[in-house]
Order: C-alpha cells, then sequence, then structure tokens
C-alpha cells in the first residue's frame, strides 16, 4: 500500500470537491474492496476522501412509491430492510447471495456499484491487463477465463463486474443519483451507469472525476415473483458464474437481467416479450452476438437454462 | 526401543485415558488467540523487523538485473536480499526447485529477492518498488500436451507412498485381452493447492553465527538439517521452534522461502525479521500436489472376480521433481493374478509438484474406485459386493506376505447398512426431491499406514507433573492431546498432570507430521520413553520394575503405595528413548481401511452439485482419541469433496502460472457446501504397528471420497465425468433437458 492522506469532509459536495480537487484522490465507503486493491498496488490513491460520515445512510419512502437508499446504507441492512424485502425482493435476495456476512456489514450500496472485477489477471500485477494498466494488453484473453465475460466484451477486456446487487438493480430500472464538485446534481439510469470496455476498460462506469454517488432510488414496486438465482461452483461465498435476476408474473412475462456474464448487468428489454415462450426464446436474444471463450461457452447454456429456473418458479 | 514383535499386553491397553474422546488441551489457546503461531511471536526476539517476498513474475527464464535504488530509499526499509547477490543456494530435503540464489528463474513467483522494512507496509510498498529485468524463455506448462514425451520413473511421496516405475504381476496383457468383461478408461486430476490457513512464515534471529528460526513447519529434524545446509551453518547452530502450525497438509514438510528468506533479511539487517508467504506465493511459490493423466484397465470374469488389473499415471514436474504415485493403492487394494502399475513423469515448467496429504493415493483413488463403480455397472453387481468380491488378506504381489489387519469388507457392510445403501436405486437418473436430482455414491478407502522413528524425553517433578518433551508437531491434528494421553495412560496419572512441550529442534527428534504416521509413530515414541521413566521411578523407590503399578498418581508395589512425585523428590527424574521399527512392517502389510458414502443432489436446471449427507466407516487401529481422530477424517471428507467437485488451480499453459492464486479463485469447501457428516471407527486394534497397537487416520479420511462423490453425481445424473474436478460446465450439454 501506498502512503495516502485522508480527510472525513462533512456534506456530500464538499466531498466530491474533495475529490475533484486532489490529484490521484478516491472516495472510500466500506472499504471492503478498495482496500485489498490498494493493499496489492491495484489502486494507487494518494488520497482518500472518507464519505462514511455524511448522513447518507438512510432509506426513505419516495413521493412517487419508490425507495431512494441512501449511498452508505449496508448491504446488510438493506438486505434486512422490511420494505425491500416486501416490495424489493429481487434486491435483498441478491444482497444476500453476495459476499459474507461480515463483508455485508461493511459494503454500502453505492461501494457495491463500484466494485471492480475479479479477473484473475487483474490481481496479478506482473501480468498484462489493460484495466489496471492501459495499454498493457489482455493476458485473459488467451488464458484463464472460465469466470470470465461472454458477451459485451472487447479485445482489450473480457471481465465481468461481479457484483450482484447491481443486477438487481438493473431489472429494478434503479436511478443512481450524484452530485459533483460543483454541487450539481446528476441522476443516470443504471442501464447507463456501468459502461462496456471498449478501448478503455479502465474506466467502469460513467460517473466522471470526483462525482459522487448519494443514493440509488428504485421506482415504485413492480409486481411479480420476485427471483434472484445466482449460480456458482461453491454454496457460498463464491462469485456467479451466472445470475438471474427476474421480476416474473405466472405467465412468464415480466423482466430478467443477467450477471457473471459481462462487464455491465446485462439486460436486453427487447427480448422480455418472449419471456411467455420460454428461457431460450429469450436467451437467444439477449445474447445474440456473444463471443465467448473456449473456457466460458458454457455460461450461455448456464444462462438460458437458469432463466428456465426461473420461468418454473415463477409459474409454481 | 525396537519394536520387532507384535504388540503383547501393555500399560496402554488399560484404555484409562488412551482411547477417550478427550477435549484437546491445546483447544483453550487456539479458541482465545494465544497459541502461539509463528508469525504472531512478538515476544521470542526484540526489535523485529518484516520482510516481505519478491516473486518472479515469469515462470521460466533468467532475472538480468534487479534495481532496487528507488526501494532501497523508501521509508523505513532496512535492507533488500536480492537472488543475484547470492549464488545459487543448496536445496534442503525433498525441494526439488531452488529456493533463492542465482539468476535462473524455475517457475513463477520463485522468490528472487525479500525486501526488510520497519513495518510490514513499508516492506510491501518498497518490494513495489524493486523492478526487475527479465530474460524470458519458453516454457512447458501444459500436461496434456507433454504427456507423449513422459517418461518412466520411479516414484517416491516421501510419506510413504512409492514405487517403480513399471511394476508386474503375471501377464496382465495376457489376462486383459482374454477376459470376458473389460473396462479401460482415461481420467485426469488437477494440480491443488494446500490452502491451508497460515502460510508459510518464520521469525528468524542470529545470535553471532548461530540462527534460530520461530516458523511452520511439519517435520522439525527435516527442517533442521536442511536449514543447516541451505545456510551452510552447522547443525548444533541452528535452531526450529514450531509449536503450533495452522495447518500443513504436506505443503510445510519443507523447508521453503520464507524460512530462508527470514534468515538472509535478518543477517542483513542484522534485526530479527518475520516473513510471511503472500497466498498467491503459497499457491505459486511453494509446492502443490500435481495433475494425473491415469488410465485404467480391469479384466474380470462374468461373476465379478478380477482377473486383470491394470492403473497408470503420467504427472508433470520440475527437473528433479517427482511423479504423483497415484497408482500406488493398486498394487494392494484388489485382489487379480495379473497386474501392472506404472508411473511417468514428463517435464513442466510448473511451480513444483510435492506431497499433498495422501500423495498418490488421493489422486489415484478418485480414479480407479470411479473405475471400480463403472466395472461394476458394466458386471451388473452392486459397487459394494463387488468390491467385498474381490477383496484380498494377502499382498497380491506376495500372496505369503499378509496385512496385518484388514477389515475393508467390515468398512463396506457397516457402511452401507448404516448409510441406507440397499435403498440407492442402481439406475442413474432416477430419484428426483424438487429441484434435486439425487444420487449416491461409494468408494472404498485405503492408505498404507508407515512407521516412523520417534523419540520423546519425559521428565517427572516432585509435583508429580510429567513434562513430555518432543520435537514432534501439531498440525492441528491433536498430537499434543493423544501424546498427553500416552504419557497419562504410562505413568498412572490424571490428564491434567501431563504437560506437552513440541516442535523444538532442541526435543528429541520424532517422526514429525506427515504421511499420517505422526499419530501412531510418535505416541510409540513417548510410550518408549515413559516405559523407561516408570523403570527409573521404580529404581529410585526401590521397588522392582516388574511388580510396580502406576496408578491414580501412585506407585503401588505389593502393599506399598507412593505418590509418584516422591521419586524424584530429590530431583527431577528424566527418561529419554527412541522407537524403532525393524522389519515388522515389511514382514506384514500395514494399511489402513475405509468406506466413504456419499448421497448429492444435482440442480436439474443449473447441474450445480452440493453434498446433502456423507459417511466415513473407518478402520484404523486403534483409535487413540475418537474426539480429534474424527475431526481429522471430517477434514478430509471436506477436502476431498473440493478435488470431486472445485479444487483447482487454473493452469495459464501460456504463461505458465496458477492464475487463481488466492483463497477468492481457488475455491475449497464452505460449511454450506456439506450440511452433514458422520465417522464411524471399526472396534480394532492392530497388534504389528506399535505398541499402541494404532495407525494413522490423517490421510484415510481424504482417500476415495472424491470418487465417492463422483459415483453420487453418476447416479443423480447418469452422466459419467472422467476429468476432475466436476464442476457445472462438464455436467451442462449431458444434463436433461429443463424442466
Amino acid at each position: 500500500m501506498k502512503s495516502f492522506t485522508y480527510e472525513r469532509p462533512s456534506n456530500p459536495a464538499e466531498a466530491a470537491a474533495a475529490v475533484a480537487r486532489t490529484p490521484n484522490a478516491k472516495f472510500i465507503a466500506g472499504g471492503t474492496n478498495l482496500l485489498d486493491l490498494m493493499k496489492l498496488q491495484i489502486e494507487t490513491p494518494t488520497h482518500l476522501v472518507d464519505v462514511n460520515g455524511l448522513g447518507l445512510d438512510q432509506v426513505e419512502t419516495t413521493p412517487e412509491g419508490g425507495l431512494r437508499i441512501g449511498a452508505l446504507v449496508r448491504n446488510t441492512d438493506l438486505a434486512a430492510d422490511a420494505r425491500v424485502r416486501k416490495d424489493y425482493g429481487v434486491l435483498s435476495r441478491a444482497l444476500l447471495a453476495g459476499a459474507s456476512g461480515q463483508l455485508r456489514n461493511k459494503a454500502t450500496t453505492a461501494g457495491n456499484l463500484l466494485q471492480r472485477t475479479r479477473c484473475p489477471y487483474f490481481y496479478d500485477t506482473a501480468q498484462a491487463c489493460n484495466k489496471r494498466q492501459p495499454g498493457s494488453g489482455c493476458s485473459a484473453l488467451d488464458g484463464v477465463s472460465r469466470s470470465l465475460a461472454v458477451i459485451g466484451s472487447s479485445d482489450a477486456c473480457i471481465a465481468t463486474h461481479p457484483g450482484d446487487m447491481a443486477v438487481a438493480m438493473r431489472v429494478l430500472d434503479a436511478t443512481v443519483e450524484t452530485v459533483d464538485a460543483k454541487g450539481a446534481e446528476r441522476k443516470i439510469a443504471i442501464a447507463d451507469f456501468h459502461r462496456l470496455p471498449g478501448d478503455k476498460p479502465e474506466i467502469d462506469t460513467t460517473l466522471k472525476p470526483g462525482e459522487l454517488i448519494t443514493a440509488v432510488t428504485l421506482p415504485k414496486p413492480v409486481a411479480g415473483t420476485h427471483i434472484y438465482r445466482k449460480v456458482r461452483d461453491r454454496a457460498s461465498y463464491a462469485y456467479a458464474l451466472v445470475s438471474v435476476a427476474a421480476i416474473l408474473g405466472k405467465d412468464g412475462s415480466g423482466h430478467v437481467a443477467f450477471g457473471g456474464v459481462a462487464h455491465k448487468p446485462w439486460r436486453v428489454e427487447a427480448a422480455e416479450a418472449d419471456l411467455p415462450r420460454g428461457a431460450k426464446a429469450v436467451t437467444d436474444k439477449v445474447f445474440a452476438g456473444a463471443k465467448p471463450t473456449e473456457d466460458n461457452a458454457y455460461k450461455l447454456k448456464l444462462a438460458e437454462r437458469t432463466l428456465a429456473a426461473a420461468l418454473n418458479q415463477a409459474r409454481a | 526401543m525396537k519394536f520387532d514383535t507384535p504388540a503383547g499386553q501393555n500399560p496402554i491397553d488399560q484404555l484409562k485415558v488412551v482411547g477417550k474422546p478427550t477435549d484437546r488441551i491445546d483447544g483453550k489457546y487456539k479458541t482465545t488467540g494465544t497459541a502461539p503461531y509463528a508469525y504472531e511471536r512478538h515476544d521470542v526476539a526484540a526489535n523485529q523487523a518484516y520482510g516481505y517476498v519478491v516473486g518472479a513474475g515469469i515462470a521460466k527464464g533468467r532475472v538480468r538485473r534487479i534495481d532496487t535504488s528507488a526501494a532501497k530509499r523508501a521509508p523505513g526499509v532496512l535492507a533488500i536480499v536480492t537472488t543475484l547477490e547470492h549464488p545459487r543456494m543448496e536445496r534442503g530435503k525433498m525441494n526439488a526447485a531452488y529456493l533463492f540464489g542465482g539468476d535462473e528463474v524455475q517457475h513463477y513467483h520463485q522468490a528472487i529477492a525479500v525486501v526488510v522494512a520497519e513495518t510490514f507496509e513499508q516492506a510491501r510498498a518498497a518490494a513495489f518498488l524493486v523492478t526487475i529485468d527479465y530474460a524470458p524463455v519458453s516454457g512447458q506448462f501444459d500436461l496434456a500436451a507433454e504427456a507423449k514425451r513422459a517418461k518412466p520413473v520411479p516414484g517416491d511421496s516421501g510419506e510413504g507412498s512409492g514405487g517403480n516405475g513399471e511394476e508386474r504381476v503375471g501377464d496382465f496383457e495376457g489376462a486383459f485381452a482374454q477376459a470376458p468383461v473389460q473396462f479401460d478408461e482415461t481420467y485426469s486430476t488437477a494440480d491443488e493447492s494446500h490452502a491451508m490457513m497460515e502460510p508459510h512464515a518464520t521469525i528468524a534471529a542470529w545470535d553471532g553465527d548461530k540462527v534460530t528460526l520461530w516458523t511452520s513447519n511439519q517435520m522439525i529434524a527435516w527442517g533442521h538439517g536442511s536449514l543447516a545446509k541451505i545456510l551452510g551453518v552447522p547443525k548444533e547452530n541452528v535452531r526450529l521452534d514450531s509449536p503450533y502450525v495452522g495447518g500443513g497438509f504436506g505443503g510445510k514438510l519443507f523447508v521453503r522461502a520464507d524460512a530462508v528468506l527470514a534468515a538472509l533479511g535478518a543477517k542483513a539487517a542484522r534485526r530479527p525479521v518475520k516473513v510471511a508467504l503472500t497466498r498467491p506465493l503459497v499457491m505459486n511459490n511453494t509446492t502443490h500436489r500435481p495433475a494425473t493423466i491415469q488410465r485404467v484397465r480391469i479384466g474380470a470374469t462374468k461373476d465379478g472376480t478380477i482377473t486383470a488389473i491394470a492403473h497408470e499415471s503420467t504427472s508433470g514436474n520440475l527437473p528433479d521433481g517427482d511423479p504423483e504415485t497415484a497408482v500406488n493403492q493398486t498394487k494392494l487394494l484388489y485382489a487379480g493374478a495379473n497386474r501392472l502399475t506404472a508411473l511417468k513423469l514428463a517435464h513442466l515448467d510448473l511451480p513444483e509438484g510435492n506431497a499433498m496429504r495422501a500423495p498418490g493415493e488421493a489422486p489415484g483413488l478418485m480414479v480407479l474406485e470411479v473405475a471400480m463403480d463403472e466395472m461394476a455397472e458394466k458386471l451388473g453387481l452392486d459397487p459394494v459386493e463387488f468390491r467385498i468380491r474381490n477383496d484380498t488378506q494377502v499382498d497380491p504381489s506376495d500372496p505369503k506376505r499378509p496385512f496385518s489387519h484388514r477389515d475393508l469388507v467390515g468398512c463396506l457392510t457397516r457402511g452401507a447398512e448404516k448409510f441406507g445403501w440397499s435403498k440407492r436405486n442402481a439406475k442413474p437418473g432416477q430419484v428426483r426431491d424438487g429441484q434435486w436430482l439425487v444420487g449416491l455414491g461409494m468408494a472404498a478407502a485405503f492408505r498404507n499406514n508407515m512407521v516412523m522413528k520417534s523419540g520423546a524425553r519425559v521428565r517427572l517433578d516432585g509435583s508429580g507433573t510429567v513434562t513430555v518433551e518432543t520435537d514432534m508437531t501439531d498440525i492441528g491434528t491433536g498430537s499434543y492431546t493423544i501424546i498427553a494421553q500416552t504419557a497419562a495412560e504410562m505413568m498412572g496419572v490424571p490428564l491434567d498432570r501431563v504437560v506437552v512441550r513440541l516442535g523444538d529442534s532442541a526435543f528429541p527428534a520424532s517422526s514429525g507430521s506427515g504421511g499420517q504416521f505422526g499419530g501412531n509413530s510418535s505416541t510409540a515414541g513417548v510410550y518408549a520413553a515413559c516405559v523407561k521413566l516408570r523403570e527409573a521411578v521404580a529404581q529410585r523407590l526401590g521397588i522392582n520394575s516388574a511388580d510396580a503399578v502406576f496408578v491414580d498418581g501412585q506407585v503401588r508395589a505389593g502393599n506399598r503405595a507412593v505418590p509418584l512425585g516422591e521419586a524424584a523428590s530429590k530431583g527431577e527424574l528424566s527418561a529419554q528413548d527412541t522407537i524403532e521399527f525393524g522389519d515388522i512392517s515389511k514382514k506384514q502389510q500395514q494399511s489402513t481401511f475405509g468406506a466413504h458414502f456419499v448421497e448429492v443432489g444435482v440442480d436439474a436446471d443449473t447441474a450445480e452439485i452440493r453434498v446433502r449427507r456423507m459417511l466415513a466407516v473407518c478402520a484404523a487401529g486403534r483409535i487413540l482419541n475418537p474426539k480429534s481422530a474424527r475431526s481429522q477424517v471430517i477434514g478430509g471428507m471436506v477436502m476431498g469433496t473440493g478435488a470431486a467437485l472445485m479444487e483447482e488451480l487454473a493452469v495459464d499453459t501460456t504463461r505458465g502460472f496458477f492464475a487463481n492464486h488466492d483463497l477468492a479463485g481457488y475455491e475449497v469447501p464452505v460449511h454450506a457446501d456439506i450440511p452433514h457428516q458422520e465417522v464411524v471407527f471399526l472396534d480394532e486394534v492392530d497388534t504389528m504397528s506399535s505398541p499402541m497397537k494404532a495407525k494413522g487416520v490423517g490421510e484415510l479420511g481424504i482417500c476415495g471420497v472424491g470418487a465417492a462423490v463422483a459415483n453420487a453425481v453418476y447416479n443423480a445424473t447418469g452422466i459419467r465425468v472422467r476429468n476432475y474436478p466436476i464442476t457445472l460446465d462438464k455436467l451442462l450439454d449431458r444434463m436433461p433437458d429443463a424442466a
């Protein structure tokens, strides 16, 4: 870990300004991902702006009948929130499928959206990785890629977004609220929040430098069976090989997003009309143009079968 | 004490203390954080500095230049030692790869420098400032590609399993060709990491030309000699101390870079230095269980009598490395007049392959016991019955040589009954429970019982306290407790009157912990020392030692009863002895046996495999402590389940390293994966093993369990996977249509 300076501002705009004016600064919330990456010198901020004390830790009902989740609401608290459990089951289930109890106690809503890939080459500083070191190349392309992206990837990067929560947020049509250094607020649809790697895989999201997430809002609840199905090699404390976040009616109609397959939660709204026709009709469209490696081609079949399981569950 | 005739009646047979499910005597220290593990021994030397190891970023080639100038200027840095400043250092016992020195890189993450600083964080930060100029060369990293060039070699796991490159009994090819039922399949097993909780760690401190290493090592006497050789210091100037080991599984049998670089760092910094390997270094710098490609052929008559059996295994390693001895159990497990076993070794430039819990048998039985399941199905026989039908009470290669005690059949029948095996549907893919396809599988367990020379010193003080000192280690196995139980039984005192001190090279050399020989051998050494102490006590008290009875803290003879401590009232009594085993273990074959039964569920949609329940029935001589033995077997079952379902060091065959080199990428089973485990020990003794009449259990638990899991997956799905681990991607294409 490189030496860094540290400050605790008193309000969100001040925090954003602090990061914007300090070269190589980063926000720190739960620190469950950032600190690990700093120890490995994958992240090397020289200044940390602690946003834990900014009062962004409430879950409130919105006038539209949705929920506004403060950026600092811990994963444990959000998963256990009575309103989330009642009306946004897919979110509660996704949160509880992630990490471990200890990590969820610390991890925050905004931090979870910003967690970085778990690609093994991103983690090994002796290896080429365009995301870690732009221009160095991508060892994963012809390396070990069983867990990596099958769609939306590029010749520069086949990393995945590793999280569960964001996949549920995606199917819920969440909106990310931010404030920048000048105090200007912005709303970013979750669909536009994470980006594809393209030729700039070092940039995970559409946040501008210094822009601070203050909240994530959910629209009013969507009826249906809320399902989060995470498929993994071991039963707990493992990243998704594939996950399905779905809100489905008895006839199979509804909405679905996929995790573990791309650089962002993967959802193709245009395919959802086919949900009543069954999983294959949907995944054929959702994964059209997929470019899997030999190691991870199984994810296409797995996504289809996992969606089929979700449809069965909804119909039962 | 020489042990060369079968054990007769002795004080251990009282079983007042031995054989009881006693809680671990060191448990309270571990659960309260006061057991001193190597890296946390802040009190043993003042002014400790921190060393951080830099591993090579290439798999093969040379280090041209190491620039430490920026690192040396970094805050807190005290010293930097690089591999270019040292000629290549000697290797220790059973090291295939060189640990340090010289410019050659033999494998990824080979240690090439250690940075010493005031704090760990400073050392790590400075390590990132060391820049290295490499001259890489291409290497061989793909076992499947190199297998065709593999050569026959003899194998020795160093833990007792081994043999010649090719061994033959009768005429395998002829008998196989004539067998009415033939089976021939090829399988593969993956590279696996020990993934013990405590990484390799050492604190080193020099006092003049003497060095002490507080370390984490399974084999103190081996490590002692190895470090003297590597550091070029006389043995008497080296001391090792390793009272607690947070798991080893064979990964700490040998000296590794942490010990060498702590010593070099301490010398350079003129301060005590502590070094722990990071998790990536544990996986790529140290050793692992090598991957194998195995072929099994079985020929049998239609009634299921094996007439021919062949098991061949190919693995890879660095030059001077050994093969994985995966065919060893096949020499002894089943009858059959015509036999072939063969080991081949390919040159690979991956990190060093070496012993990991049940080296040989763990991957060997993973394959053999699936082959037996496949053959049973081909014969239309129940797999339990097929194994019983081919039981042997003698060494099949030398029918005059019996097993000392063999009750494999008892394990199989008892397990089948207890597990409800008769309810299994032999036709696969038939049983459904909600989303789960449910299957049952079983396998035999087999691991030889090695015996190793082992010494101990036993002291008695005036208060009647008995202190045992031996360089034996407790790697989480329960050595402290069974040694205390042995001394208590022998000296007739309660357990709380026994103090056990382990892991110090200043103590008498023991068997150490490995190859499941430690429990029986080290307690036999303590037994021998106690026999001598009893004689010394009797002599001091003027009692004929043959008449002395040691019971309830007293020595009794005729009408006389004297408190034990009285014998030491005028000064401590001390006795030392070493148990040495004659050729008794060669005259008869000593092995341990078991049967594993497993129920799995396979998700009908996603093909996720989850174990539902497991049972192991073990026959391993006298069980010295059923509680700690059960823990050993349970741990083995978990590890074997990992091998069957998820554990795989993923080889980057282009760059030559294990890419998933942390515990997020290398998954081992967690509690949620295995909800129910049960262990049954058959009530038996083996008088050929030692005066303790015990045998090993630490590795028996992992032997065969992976095959039982794999056979259960087949029974659940009808899909036979022969490349392990069985991850869901290997099932998906053949799963029944999603419901």
